[in-house]
């Protein structure tokens, strides 16, 4: 329950409303072709923005082109952009926080500046709350603290029920088989970076794969798309070996960096299932193009193939060119149903509830959209979902 | 402190990451953490080289199997590297021109096999072999008939048919696994953020 506390910070952010905007400056045109001109502080950002809307007046003729011009602190109007009449606005950033800025209009008629439009102003300040995601915050502290709750039930020894998923069943066979056979067994991490979070979902699996070849015996082959996806696969596997007690087993050499290039990689990857053949393959992180060229050759060397990826349209190349696919949140799942450990089984369970959430969401709102159409009340209460799960 | 440290480390970033998310003012602290990757990431491209370098002259020194390729690889290193640092890597310049005639038509000739991994992977899905596989290939066939001409020429109902499959049935399937895949990234997220997934530190306990 203490981990919990971690997630109140983020409801103390739902009750605190919005930051006072900067302002809102509005003139009407007077005798210029601008019909009213604003300024007020862009809104959720952190500062240094000034939104500036006009509108044009009805029957009088529209300048060429014109100007818009910013009061400066040293006290002079200088030019920060030429716009076009119609366009009706503008956003200057990289501004001051809490420093008063001055806009004004200088319309172009046959390349001659006439008289400029009367000058609004407005001040840029940062927001401490982003307005368009108080219902995403909401949404999600309330699923963080669904999910601590069930890790909290597993550490305790409640009973978790996980449904058998046939690729994770699959990891020691394959390893197993490998080692049977006496040849490697290959890992791909997918082509993204460690910024990307189905590659970090794959270290975490590649730590529990590295554990299974270190006890079996068998090489483990990771080549790799980036350079720091190298070096912490070389950390975790170093680690596997270490905890199953076969830190002499482990190859650093056998985990290495190929290239950036998308393709480039594709095809020395190609290059190793051929020459090396691997006789367990696991493709687990983000592909794109790259997918199906790489499950394809591994099928054609004979290996046994677990792939796994949340990229939508990858999913059905690998469903159709490999042995057992982790679909979407299967892969995500991989490392707690691997670990067998109970406050990681808590976790998934926690996410499951999470989506039983969502799915009511999703059929309240449909319901309610629909039902709407003909009785008032039942809008409010789809405006109401569509609320807490939009995001801006 | 072997653990803790990055622990705290993942915990203080982690939680700036989702802050800057939903707390404006917090996005300079968000953006400079992304900065530090960068430049991390930056850093870590000399050990790709270090290491691409050492495994192919291991291999050359010691014969070992396949080592006839490894020269060819340290060889287009070399030049790549060799040509960018002393022409530069503007349009025109040997540097392009080697990217342009060489590298280009590599990579356009593994994506173009695609082509052929595709039908034959096609060819095994697309196999009757059960009611559920056969709705695929009935779908498949009317999806690939509906984005060519001759699709509407036999019938002009098929390409509205093609359409309704890939926008409604397929839509739905898509949206369900990302909305799966988000719910799976945010309980990741957390684990190792508070730290509950160690595994990856080698303090699985």
């Amino acid at each position: 329950m203490r981990k919990m506390l971690f997630v109140l910070p983020l409801l103390v952010f739902t009750a605190v409303m919005f930051a006072q905007s900067g302002g809102l400056a509005s003139v009407d045109g007077g005798g210029c072709f601008i019909q009213s001109l604003t300024a007020e502080d862009a809104p959720n950002d952190a500062g240094g923005g000034i939104d500036l809307t006009w509108t044009v007046a009805a029957g009088t003729a529209l300048p060429d082109s014109m100007i818009l011009e910013r009061f400066d602190h040293d006290g002079i109007w200088s030019p920060i952009s030429t716009l076009a009449p119609a366009s009706g606005r503008k956003t200057d950033v990289g501004l001051d926080n809490d420093q008063e800025y001055s806009y004004r209009i200088v319309p172009f008629y046959n390349g001659a500046g006439e008289e400029p439009c009367e000058a609004v102003t407005a001040v840029p300040q940062k927001q401490w709350i982003h307005t368009g995601r108080i219902g995403m915050l909401v949404t999600l502290t309330l699923i963080s603290l669904v999910i601590f709750y069930y890790i909290e039930h597993g550490k305790r020894g409640g009973k978790i029920y996980i449904r058998r998923i046939a690729g994770l069943t699959a990891v020691e066979d394959a390893v197993g088989r490998a080692t049977e056979m006496g040849r490697p067994v290959m890992y791909i991490p997918g082509i993204m970076d460690m910024d990307d979070i189905q590659t970090i979902a794959s270290m975490v699996i590649l730590g529990r794969v590295a554990m299974k070849t270190a006890e079996y015996g068998s090489p483990l082959l990771v080549p790799t798309c980036r350079s720091v996806v190298m070096s912490v696969a070389q950390e975790i596997v170093k680690e596997s070996y270490l905890q199953v007690g076969r830190p002499d087993a482990y190859q650093r050499e056998s985990i290495n960096y190929i290239t950036d290039d998308q393709f480039g990689y594709a095809a020395g990857v190609d290059g190793i299932m051929v020459r090396q053949r691997p006789a367990a393959i696991f493709m687990l992180g983000t592909f794109y193009a790259e997918s199906l060229i790489l499950a394809e050759t591994g099928r054609s060397v004979g290996a046994i193939q677990i792939a796994g990826t949340a990229m939508p349209s990858q999913i059905p190349f690998f469903i159709a060119a490999c042995d057992y696919t982790l679909i979407g949140e299967e892969l995500f799942a991989a490392s707690a149903y691997l670990s067998r450990e109970p406050k990681l089984l808590g976790s998934l369970r926690g996410q499951d509830i999470a989506k039983l959430f969502f799915m009511i969401v999703i059929v309240l709102g449909v319901l309610t959209a629909t039902v709407g159409e003909a009785w008032e009340p039942a809008t409010k209460v789809a405006d109401f979902l569509k609320t807490i799960t939009r995001v801006e | 402190m072997r653990l803790a440290i990055p622990l705290m480390i993942t915990f203080v970033a982690g939680m700036i990451m989702i802050l800057q998310f939903f707390v404006p003012a917090t996005q300079p602290m968000g953006d400079s953490l992304q900065e530090w990757y960068m430049i991390v990431a930056s850093a870590a491209i000399f050990l790709g080289a270090v290491n691409l370098i050492q495994v192919h002259t291991h291999k050359i020194r010691f014969k070992l199997k396949n080592w006839k390729y490894s020269p060819v690889t340290l060889i287009g290193f070399a030049v790549m590297i060799i040509t960018g640092l002393v022409f530069g890597i503007e349009a025109d310049l040997p540097f392009d021109y080697l990217f342009q005639q060489m590298v280009a038509p590599m990579a356009a000739t593994m994506f173009s096999l695609l082509a052929f991994f595709v039908a034959s992977a096609a060819f095994r899905a697309f196999r009757a072999s059960n009611w559920r596989a056969t709705l695929l290939l009935i779908s498949a066939f009317v999806v690939m008939l509906g984005r060519v001409p001759i699709g509407s020429m036999i019938w002009n109902k098929i390409p509205l048919i093609s359409e309704w499959i890939m926008q409604y049935p397929n839509m739905a399937g898509q949206r369900a696994v990302m909305i799966g895949a988000a719910m799976g990234m945010v309980a990741t997220s957390l684990r190792m953020i508070f730290g509950v997934e160690r595994s990856y530190l080698g303090g699985a306990d």
